[in-house]
């Protein structure tokens, strides 16, 4: 579904990706894994465009990425849950949802997306009304993903989800991603919590200082002693 | 100075709220454009101006006088999305200054193609309404229809803003502006939209502008520093922070203007904006930055 | 000790035998192009004075009030309590500089900038400009006033000159040669690096221990008394005032206009961009008086082709050349030759952009 063929990113002068390769089949979970500045939350940037690759290709579902502007990637079936939640704090959470669909196939869906969306998370819905900016963590992190829910993706980018969140939230999360998995959605979640994500996906990949390290099926990385030692402190 | 609390005082309070309801339109225009593209249009006053030499244009040459309101409108519409395609754009990404300047250079520009173009003698549209008279107080017909539907095309706006698809995005660019593209928005195309409901509304503020004054070119110098200073007062692009001050700096020009000569309810005016500023430095209801 | 440079005593030697050469050769029209060259003067010497707040990203629109207030003070303590100029230009500084700390404290103290204070400064210029307005029996309103003629018009006592020519040329000289030379110790002060600083970041200069408030007071200070020692000498000159003429946000703008047209950071800048505005209205005032053409298709208000050039000239200026005339000159000569010594044309920090990672 989606594919990455030798991506080069950088900031400026300052290069942060290095021939990255990989895939995602419909249907999969894949998690991203690597320490902090590894290049990860760059990998999910430049796959929805809001940095441009200065080399390699990529494509969703054949369409290349590359040569398409940055807002409409979306339109690919690809939607980006940014790091930090990056909602509108100011907005209410119903016009959050809104903004989610924005585009053009969403919007005539926009009553019934809302009413999936809202069947996903009832507690969105108790507080549809509530500005954004004073949601706590785990709710902020579910208006988030409901969001991309909203414009009917294939894909869901997850940017570290569990940034920031208590423990106790951060299970409550990763248990969200299982049941969007279970809807049909084809995820590609990028983390710094190794040992939680992996249970969770089906393939990983490990980059560290902007390239693929390893990658393999979820079981094989969770047991390889190098991410054991130097990722899940064992 | 002679000034009781007599009816006149009355009637120079209800005249100030009939008058912030236009000030408030023309606060609104600018707070839009600054909150969402963090530029201000020192030339809006200017822009306004265009707008009743256009009507004044469309009137006396036949046009009925609601149908030379539209043509306004979607004139002045049209020059806030040129203004901002050929000008603003190219400096969007420099100081703030820069774009400050560059709109006073349109400002320049605009005022004195006016002049070249209809001379420097007042004109006017010749429309009477009369006025209504309540107790011992008497109001322009004029100033009540402008209070009327000043706040009518507010009401239009945040039903614009609040309800629609397009208006959600033009006020979520104004809280986070990376992740636009995320949501499938194109950010250009929703400055080129602002823009044009910014002059839109300064179209709409001309229509109602040529009811109450007389056209020339100048106009602009007396009352643009005016509706910078009340959207400042209000918070720079805060919306219901503009239409509060408007109704706060009226007062001051209104019962100002009763008990002393015209200057100097305005002097009283500026000289409370600077202390407030001073006290307040993001404006009565402004974010603290 | 400030050491003068070989161009700057040829440059000033020239525009010494520069009015004499004129008599000489256009002995005619001698009273038209001193007339040209000192209004060039001033205004270049109150275009320096702003351009010292303006260098350190403190962008004034408010500049046409010092401009008025001084020069209003001057001629109203003459007019009306017979104070001879030479107490009444000072107490005009006294009340600009006043006006100027009063706005400009609480601005730096509550760190009021960018918009907002440009705001601000433009509200303080319409303040003045109404005050004058408002205060007719004084000022003569809209309309203006003169300072009272002193005899026959030349006079130290009353600092009248505008009949003769060129002792006003002189006196006009040096104004702004004090102007320059002004801008320059600012230039080699302790102060300009201070304002640099603070006006990159202004959180790290105070960190290092640079007292950001007092170094902007200050030079608000010597900025606003500039302007209005050039308002007072423009009155003088001029032997008329008005609202619009030297006070209000179209002064203001002008002022701005002048200095990034000729160049912010560049010593002679303000001095190019007060050659550019002021040929370019005469030249094409000449242009349209002369043109039959223009007369028939605008009359009288083809006067205001040159503020719509103007307006026009600054939209593209600011787009296209941020540095101005001599700053993007400098910039290119800098580009395509090994460092230059003049002192003066000290690499120009560009404009700071909005842009972040």
């Amino acid at each position: 579904m989606l594919e990455l063929d030798n991506i080069d990113a950088a900031y400026g002068a300052f290069q942060a990706l290095f021939g990255v390769s990989m895939r995602v089949e419909a249907g999969e979970a894949v998690a991203v894994v690597g320490s902090n500045g590894a290049g990860k939350t760059t990998l999910l940037r430049v796959i929805s465009g809001l940095l441009p690759a200065a080399a390699g290709s990529m494509a969703m579902q054949g369409t290349s990425l590359r040569a398409i502007p940055p807002h409409k990637i979306i339109e690919t079936g690809i939607a980006h849950v940014a790091e930090g939640r990056r909602l509108f704090p100011r907005l209410s959470v119903e016009d959050n949802l809104r903004m989610g669909a924005f585009i053009p196939d969403a919007r005539s869906r926009f009553r019934e997306r809302l009413d999936y969306v809202y069947g996903l998370f009832p507690r969105l819905k108790e507080r549809r009304a509530q500005l954004a900016g004073t949601l706590s963590g785990g709710e902020q992190q579910m208006c988030a993903i409901a969001r991309a829910l909203m414009s009917g993706p294939k894909l869901v980018l997850l940017d570290e989800p569990s940034m920031g969140l208590a423990p106790v939230i951060v299970h409550q999360v990763f248990d969200l991603v299982r049941r969007i998995r279970s809807d049909g959605y084809t995820v590609l979640i990028v983390e710094q919590n190794v040992a939680q994500v992996l249970k969770v996906v089906d393939r990983a990949y490990l980059i560290e200082v902007g390239r693929i390290k390893m990658s393999g099926t979820a079981a094989d990385l969770a047991a390889s002693d190098e991410i054991r030692k130097a990722y899940m402190g064992l | 100075m002679d000034c009781q609390l007599d009816i006149f005082f009355l009637e120079a309070i209800l005249n100030g709220i009939l008058l912030a309801g236009l000030l408030a339109l023309l606060a609104l225009g600018l707070n839009l454009i600054f909150g969402v593209i963090d530029v201000v249009w020192i030339c809006y006053a200017e822009l306004v101006m265009v707008g009743m030499y256009g009507i004044n244009y469309a009137y006396k040459g036949g046009t009925p006088f609601l149908l030379a309101v539209l043509f306004a409108i979607v004139l002045i519409a049209a020059a806030g999305m040129i203004l901002h395609y050929l000008v603003i754009r190219p400096v969007l990404d420099s100081a703030p200054i820069n774009q400050l300047l560059v709109t006073g250079g349109v400002l320049f520009f605009l005022q004195a193609a006016a002049t070249m173009a209809f001379g420097i003698d007042f004109k006017n549209l010749g429309i009477r309404l009369g006025s209504v008279s309540i107790l011992d107080m008497s109001f322009a017909w004029s100033r009540v229809v402008t209070f009327v539907v000043a706040l009518g095309g507010m009401l239009v706006l945040w039903l614009f803003l609040s309800r629609t698809f397009i208006g959600t995005a033009i006020r979520a660019i104004a809280q986070d502006r990376q992740i636009m593209p995320l949501m499938g928005v194109d950010s250009r195309k929703i400055y080129l939209i602002t823009s044009a409901i910014g002059g839109g509304l300064a179209g709409l503020a001309a229509a109602l502008m040529v009811l109450q004054y007389d056209i020339y070119p100048q106009i602009g110098l007396q009352f643009g520093p005016l509706i910078f200073m009340i959207c400042v007062l209000g918070g720079l692009g805060n919306m219901v922070g503009g239409f509060i001050a408007a109704f706060i700096i009226s007062q001051f020009i209104t019962i100002g203007g009763s008990c002393m000569a015209t200057e100097w309810g305005y002097a009283v005016a500026f000289l409370f904006f600077m202390v407030a500023i001073f006290i307040r430095p993001q404006g009565l209801f402004g974010a603290r930055t | 000790m400030t050491r003068i440079s070989r161009g700057a005593i040829i440059g000033i030697a020239c525009l010494i035998a520069l009015p004499f050469v004129i008599r000489f050769f256009f002995s005619a029209s001698e009273k038209y192009y001193l007339h040209l060259l000192i209004q060039i003067l001033i205004w270049s010497f109150i275009y320096t004075g702003w351009s010292l707040m303006g260098r350190f990203g403190l962008t004034s629109l408010g500049h046409g009030a010092f401009t008025g207030l001084g020069a209003y003070t001057t001629v109203l303590l003459w007019n009306f309590a017979g104070l001879s100029p030479w107490l009444g230009v000072p107490a005009a500084v006294v009340m600009a500089v006043a006006v100027a700390l009063l706005v400009g404290y609480p601005c730096f103290r509550f760190r009021i900038s960018g918009h907002y204070f440009a705001l601000l400064t433009l509200a303080l210029t319409e303040f003045v400009r109404l005050c004058i307005v408002g205060l007719r029996d004084y000022t003569g309103g809209s309309l203006g006033t003169q300072p009272r003629r002193y005899g026959d018009g030349v006079s130290l006592y009353a600092m009248q000159f505008e009949p003769d020519r060129m002792l006003s040329y002189f006196i006009a000289l040096a104004v702004w040669v004090v102007g320059l030379y002004l801008w320059h110790r600012v230039d080699r002060s302790m102060d300009r690096y201070a304002l640099e600083a603070a006006s990159q970041d202004e959180e790290a200069a105070a960190s290092v221990g640079v007292n950001v408030t007092r170094e902007k007071l200050k030079i608000t200070a010597l900025s606003a008394a500039m302007c209005a020692v050039g308002g007072a000498i423009y009155g003088q000159y001029q032997m008329y005032i008005g609202p619009e003429t030297i006070a209000g946000l179209g002064v203001s703008l002008n002022i701005v206009f002048a200095v990034v047209a000729g160049g912010m950071w560049v010593m002679l800048g303000p001095t190019v961009g007060a050659i550019f505005t002021q040929l370019l209205s005469e030249g094409l005032r000449v242009l349209i008086q002369g043109s039959a053409v223009l007369k028939l298709w605008f009359g009288s208000a083809a006067l205001a082709l040159d503020t719509a050039i103007y307006g026009l000239l600054l939209v593209l200026f600011i787009i296209y050349m941020p540095k101005g005339i001599l700053g993007t000159y400098l910039d290119w000569r800098r580009r395509h030759a090994a460092q230059p010594p003049n002192l003066a044309a000290r690499a120009p920090r560009p404009l700071e952009s909005k842009a972040g990672p």
